[in-house]
């Protein structure tokens, strides 16, 4: 009765970590690239964690970047209407 | 080339407009602030200044619809009250939400079920995706894919802006 319930439950669950998973091995660059049938969960959980730090680790250095130029150049001057729509067009 | 019907179309080039516009605006003031950082305590301070512009901008523009952003959000604030900058009631509010859901009020800690998945890897995972630590395994995959997805839109944009000022 109630094992065939939780079981039935633990079956969807299951199902929508499995669509999850297929969704995050979509994002991975590495992974995507190689077409291979049957990726392991374990191997996308882990491309996914150092995909995250190097994201992350990019976005740090960026802002590096950003800092010393903030420092340099005079962003007010610039047209603020025409940076922003050359960014997103881009 | 109609940049709003594009949006209308792209959900994450709506993302990356409310970014861009939100990123900007921080980084006009922070340019304002202090001109001529001349220690190397300045310089650190101005980019970390910049840094938490850029998640705080993210995190407003991914809405507050999403575990992960409310979660940095909620990190961030706690971070300048800790300095003592603002003493707003209502920003208390938002600290004692957050521990009580780190402390006691989780979602689910059920792990047997994930015994499979690999529990190291989801607890690494869980880590690194903001509010990750009180997440079920499903919210935990869902929100760590539209996390990424945020985190490429910030990197893409924030090169663009220092690329187009560095020349």
């Amino acid at each position: 009765m109630s094992s065939r319930r939780s079981s039935e439950a633990s079956k969807i669950t299951e199902d929508e970590i499995n669509e999850l998973i297929l969704k995050l091995q979509a994002l991975l660059p590495q992974l995507n690239q190689r077409q291979a049938s049957r990726v392991s969960v374990s191997k996308i959980l882990k491309e996914t964690c150092s995909y995250i730090r190097k994201l992350q680790r990019e976005v740090d250095e960026v802002s590096e970047r950003l800092s010393q130029l903030v420092d340099s150049v005079d962003i007010t001057r610039v047209d603020i209407d025409s940076l922003i729509t050359s960014i997103i067009q881009q | 080339m109609n940049p709003d019907h594009h949006s209308s179309l792209n959900p994450s080039s709506s993302l990356k407009s409310r970014f861009t516009k939100t990123f900007l605006r921080s980084l006009i003031k922070i340019n304002k602030q202090r001109p001529f950082p001349y220690c190397p305590r300045e310089i650190f301070q101005r980019c970390h200044r910049v840094k938490t512009a850029a998640d705080k901008s993210l995190a407003r523009a991914a809405g507050s619809r999403r575990v992960w952003s409310r979660a940095m959000l909620c990190k961030i604030r706690n971070r300048s009250l800790r300095r003592g900058c603002q003493q707003r009631p209502s920003v208390r509010r938002i600290i004692i939400g957050y521990q009580t859901t780190k402390k006691g009020y989780c979602l689910q800690k059920k792990m047997s079920d994930d015994q499979e998945v690999g529990t190291d890897q989801a607890s690494k995972l869980r880590k690194l995706v903001p509010g990750g630590e009180a997440m079920d395994l499903c919210s935990l995959l869902d929100e760590a894919a539209h996390y990424i997805k945020c985190l490429n839109t910030q990197v893409q944009v924030m090169r663009r802006i220092a690329d187009i000022h560095s020349s």
